[in-house]
């Protein structure tokens, strides 16, 4: 492969990657219906211990989307992560919460109440998808910050990438583009939750709320989905000439994006319909393989949308502050030796899914019912 | 323009600090208590004795609380590299992300989808399926630490890399140079020995414990079995580890192997300090206490005679040696900066001859560029006291655990452990030492490389990120409080599972 085609392949597997945190983020979705699902604890039970047994693969899928940016795109880890340092921080903030509330929140003298931890639950399950949407956001509506390499060479300052504004990334949530996919992400994982449950609970009645409160999840995320599409794709996108590589404005950037890359348009209107059936046979036929349609669905939206940032010739994080700071695939890849190396580790990649998958499907074998509760000592 | 902070990277340096030691407490517990549960766990298969499940679901409770928080203070490490050390994630990305991703997708991976089943898997998959499972666990956990590992030994010592001028990074040239190098072997069996040696300690303490209360005789004195001659071949394995590591510093980080023995003027046949107190001089007369002679040159370099170079060697230079001076080698370093940004100038005007000059030069300079961007030679001595203190307390524990796991052994072996009521005590606080030395030994190794981030490559002043220090102090505090209070809640859910002992009764006596 060419250096260019090695730039491509990472940002597609990164962008992969992010897809499936966006699909495995119905844990955090979860986490915000504990209360409005169940009636009972023993029903807010079963509903933590079904998305329970799986938070970890959402965390494990977070760090590894780190890890695997940190190493084909270093540029961005270290302008993004340094400079919208706050939105980052509450992000993972939540997430510190997150890991130890499961196993914490029933055991005996657990210093702060389940109540606490069930409410650290709803606080990640809030602000994670809200966040990440918003900072993801930022991908096509930019941020102000500058970057210079030769920096390096200023021994009294040799930092190259700066933030320009004093709030550090908090600014992202006033940008109404990036609300508006904070907000459809967060309803998102909340469908995604409901169609998991509907899968995975043996019990009638959350069955039958999660279908009704589907319904108008559903429509909350629409509205806020179609805007932020709306939004983006009439928009003005921060287009790359390929000649001198200058970035410059262009008119409907995204959309030409989209005409222009038959595959991705492709795979997003499948993706949509993935995910608008999902939510019909979850809520008006309680079919318990909604979850697979709209997983998938999810997975290939995701992917589509982050395509239409970083390919075609597009700046995937742009700059504001100075156009000509803004970064592309090209310019802030690892070296073509590393994307290399990478890129043979990333051959195991389908090793780990495959494994990933058998765990999965030989514990979700028998559904989470009352009586599993019951006989079993090791519950969270 | 603003100027850089000395206050912005000491927070940073403090707050890295503060979330690595506190990732640290629960990190070797999961490593070594990992592989105690899958032997436990395969004895249960083999045998099917009650007895065993009823062990191996006890220590998989409690390995499972210290996993949660191991993995939540964890995160917040693999994103400060971006947070805090954003020019530090540039310059030297391309070699340090690498390790990163492939732990998260060869390691973290492995254990998170097989610790499920290890905890819910009892009735719902095969019983040789489970079984395997907690291996997985136990392998996965064990190569994250590989990785995570070979990435901080790369800090340590930057093999397979150069710096390519026109990017303004460090590039990976070599990866087996890296993966294989031997700071990261000797680091990963020294860390990862290290840690069954604690994870001994965790259930030789607590059946102590329990032995002390009258309480599961027969589960706690299998259990120390099992433990001690886990810990016994694991300590021993450390201490060899340990010796390699320093001979291994003595090649790549010399000032750091001064600063462990608070050695200043180099010497040959040199001394190793066996106990003694260190006074605030700065020669060789600041030891009071017991030295072995010619053992240091030993241990750095195989030969009683050899030359080991100290802190005034390194600072001051050393003609006879061939140790260039501090003052040298900022003044070269400042040469190699200068004749980068001409490098980059001459480049943009187009004055492709100049540039080839100054590239040569820049080149012929560069193992001394990180020197570049200091002031004064005195900041590059790290800080000897804590580095010696840490360093000779960590190994005093080293060789107590070995006699303490051969004694536990024997006295069990004899059957005389339950009447031992001092053995059991000091079983019972060992756990404690055993943390005490773990957490020096991570002192030992990043305080003794201050002030590098990459020896000799990049100082930790020009790694930060562009933050007030402000906002580096508020997040310290939040990570402070919010880890204490997990570790209180940590403990508490610890000590009341253990107080609660073994589930269904097992062998009340
Ligand atoms: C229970 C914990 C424990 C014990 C008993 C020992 N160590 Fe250790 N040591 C560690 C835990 C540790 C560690 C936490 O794992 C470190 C920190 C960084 C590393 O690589 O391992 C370490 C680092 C470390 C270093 C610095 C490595 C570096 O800077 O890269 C040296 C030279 C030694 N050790 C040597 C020894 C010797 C000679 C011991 C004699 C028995 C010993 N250690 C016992
Ligand atoms: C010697 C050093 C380290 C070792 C051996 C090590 C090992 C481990 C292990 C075994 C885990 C599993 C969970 C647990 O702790 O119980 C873990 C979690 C984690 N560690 Fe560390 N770690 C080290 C330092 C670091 C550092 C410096 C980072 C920052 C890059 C880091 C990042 C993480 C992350 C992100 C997790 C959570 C991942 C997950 O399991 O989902 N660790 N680490
Ligand atoms: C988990 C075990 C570890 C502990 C307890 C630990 C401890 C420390 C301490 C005490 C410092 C501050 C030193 C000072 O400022 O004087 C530090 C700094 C640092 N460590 Fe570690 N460390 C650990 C593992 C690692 C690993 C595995 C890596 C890299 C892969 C790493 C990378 C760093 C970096 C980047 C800094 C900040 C820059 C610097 O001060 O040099 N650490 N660590």
């Amino acid at each position: 492969m060419s250096y260019e085609a090695l730039q491509t392949y990472w940002w597609i597997i990164v962008s992969l990657l992010a897809a499936l945190l966006v699909f495995l983020m119905f844990v955090q979705g979860g986490q915000t219906l504990l209360r409005q699902l169940s009636k009972t604890e023993i029903e807010r039970s079963l509903l933590v211990n079904s998305i329970g047994r799986r938070w970890d693969t959402t965390f494990t899928t977070l760090v590894t989307f780190g890890g695997a940016f940190f190493a084909s795109f270093p540029l961005f880890y270290s302008t993004s992560f340094g400079g919208a340092y706050w939105v980052w921080t509450l992000i993972l903030f939540s997430f510190i919460i997150q890991a130890v509330s499961y196993e914490y929140r029933t055991k005996a003298n657990n210093f702060l109440g389940r109540k606490t931890y069930d409410t650290f639950l709803f606080v990640n399950g809030l602000l994670a998808p809200l966040l990440i949407g918003t900072a993801v956001g930022s991908f096509f509506t930019g941020s102000e910050f500058s970057v210079n390499r030769l920096n390096i060479t200023n021994i009294a300052d040799p930092v190259i990438s700066r933030w320009e504004t004093a709030s550090h990334g908090l600014e992202a949530a006033l940008n109404i583009t990036n609300l508006s996919l904070g907000l459809a992400l967060l309803f998102l994982s909340r469908i995604l939750a409901m169609l998991y449950f509907i899968n995975n609970i043996d019990n009638d009645s959350i069955i039958k709320r999660s279908a009704k409160t589907l319904r108008y999840c559903s429509s909350a995320f629409l509205v806020f989905f179609l805007l932020f599409l709306a939004l983006i794709l009439t928009k003005e996108g921060f287009a790359i000439d390929p000649g001198t590589r200058l970035v410059y404005m262009e008119k409907f950037k995204y959309l030409h994006n989209l005409i222009e890359m038959p595959i991705v348009l492709i795979m997003f209107l499948a993706g949509v319909v993935g995910v608008l059936y999902g939510i019909f046979l979850g809520s008006f036929k309680s079919s318990s393989r909604g979850i697979w349609f709209a997983g998938a669905g999810t997975v290939l939206t995701v992917l589509a949308l982050l395509m239409l940032a970083g390919l075609n010739n597009t700046a995937f994080y742009p700059s504001t502050f100075d156009l000509q700071s803004s970064l592309s695939i090209r310019n802030a890849s690892s070296s073509e030796y590393t994307l290399k190396v990478m890129g043979w580790v990333s051959l195991l990649v389908p090793i780990v899914i495959a494994y990933i998958w058998y765990a999965w499907k030989s514990l979700n074998k028998k559904k989470v019912s009352e009586s599993d509760l019951e006989n079993d000592s090791m519950k969270y | 323009m603003e100027h850089f902070d000395l206050a912005l990277v000491d927070w940073s340096r403090a707050q890295f600090a503060l979330t690595a030691l506190y990732h640290w407490i629960f990190v070797p517990l999961t490593l070594g208590l990992s592989f105690i549960v899958a032997f436990m766990h395969t004895i249960y298969y083999k045998t099917r004795d009650e007895e065993w499940k009823i062990m191996t679901r006890f220590w998989m409770k409690l390995f499972g609380i210290n996993f949660a928080i191991g993995v939540a203070t964890g995160i917040i490490l693999e994103f400060e590299f971006g947070l805090n050390w954003s020019n530090y994630s540039w310059i030297v990305g391309d070699i340090f992300g690498a390790p990163l991703a492939i732990e998260g997708i060869l390691a973290f991976f492995l254990e998170s989808s097989f610790i499920a089943i290890m905890f819910f898997g009892w009735d719902r998959v095969s019983k040789k399926f489970h079984m395997l499972s907690s291996w997985f666990v136990a392998i996965g956990s064990n190569l994250s630490a590989l990785w995570i590992l070979i990435a901080n030994a790369w800090m340590q010592n930057p093999t397979g890399t150069a710096f390519n001028a026109d990017t303004a990074r460090n590039e990976m040239v070599n990866f087996f140079d890296i993966a294989l190098s031997p700071t990261a072997v000797f680091k990963f069996l020294h860390t990862v020995s290290q840690s069954y040696v604690i994870g001994a300690l965790f259930v030789i303490s607590i059946s102590a414990w329990f032995i002390l209360k009258n309480r599961h005789l027969l589960f706690a004195r299998k259990s120390i079995i099992i433990a001690s001659v886990f810990g016994l071949l694991a300590s021993v394995f450390v201490s060899i580890t340990g010796d390699s590591s320093s001979f291994n510093i003595a090649h790549t980080q010399p000032m750091k192997l001064a600063a462990m023995e608070a050695l200043y003027d180099g010497e040959e046949s040199a001394d190793l300090y066996v106990v003694g107190l260190l006074n605030k001089n700065k020669d060789n007369t600041n030891f009071k206490g017991i030295k072995i002679p010619g053992m240091l040159s030993i241990m750095a370099f195989r030969n009683a005679d050899a030359f080991v170079p100290g802190v005034n060697d390194i600072l001051n230079g050393n003609e006879e040696q061939g140790i260039l001076s501090a003052e040298s080698r900022i003044e070269k370093g400042k040469i190699a900066i200068k004749a980068l940004a001409d490098y980059k100038q001459a480049r943009k005007e187009g004055n492709d001859e100049l540039a080839d000059q100054k590239l040569k030069e820049f080149e012929t300079n560069y193992s001394h560029f990180g020197y570049g961007f200091f002031k004064d030679k005195e900041e590059i001595v790290p800080n000897v006291p804590l580095t010696f203190y840490s360093f000779h307390i960590m190994v005093a524990l080293g060789l107590f655990f070995i006699l303490l796991f051969a004694w536990l052994l024997y006295v069990s072996l004899k059957d005389r452990l339950v009447k031992n009521k001092l053995l059991l005590i000091i079983s019972l606080w060992s756990l404690l030492l055993g943390y005490i030395a773990t957490e020096l030994g991570w002192i030992v190794a990043e305080v003794g490389r201050q002030p590098w981030t990459i020896q000799d490559l990049l100082p930790v002043t020009a790694s930060t990120s562009h933050l007030s220090v402000g906002s580096v102090q508020t997040t310290f505090f939040m990570f402070f409080a919010l880890f204490s209070v997990l570790l209180i809640a940590e403990i508490k859910i610890l000590i009341t599972q253990i107080k609660k002992g073994p589930e269904k009764g097992g062998s009340h006596v």
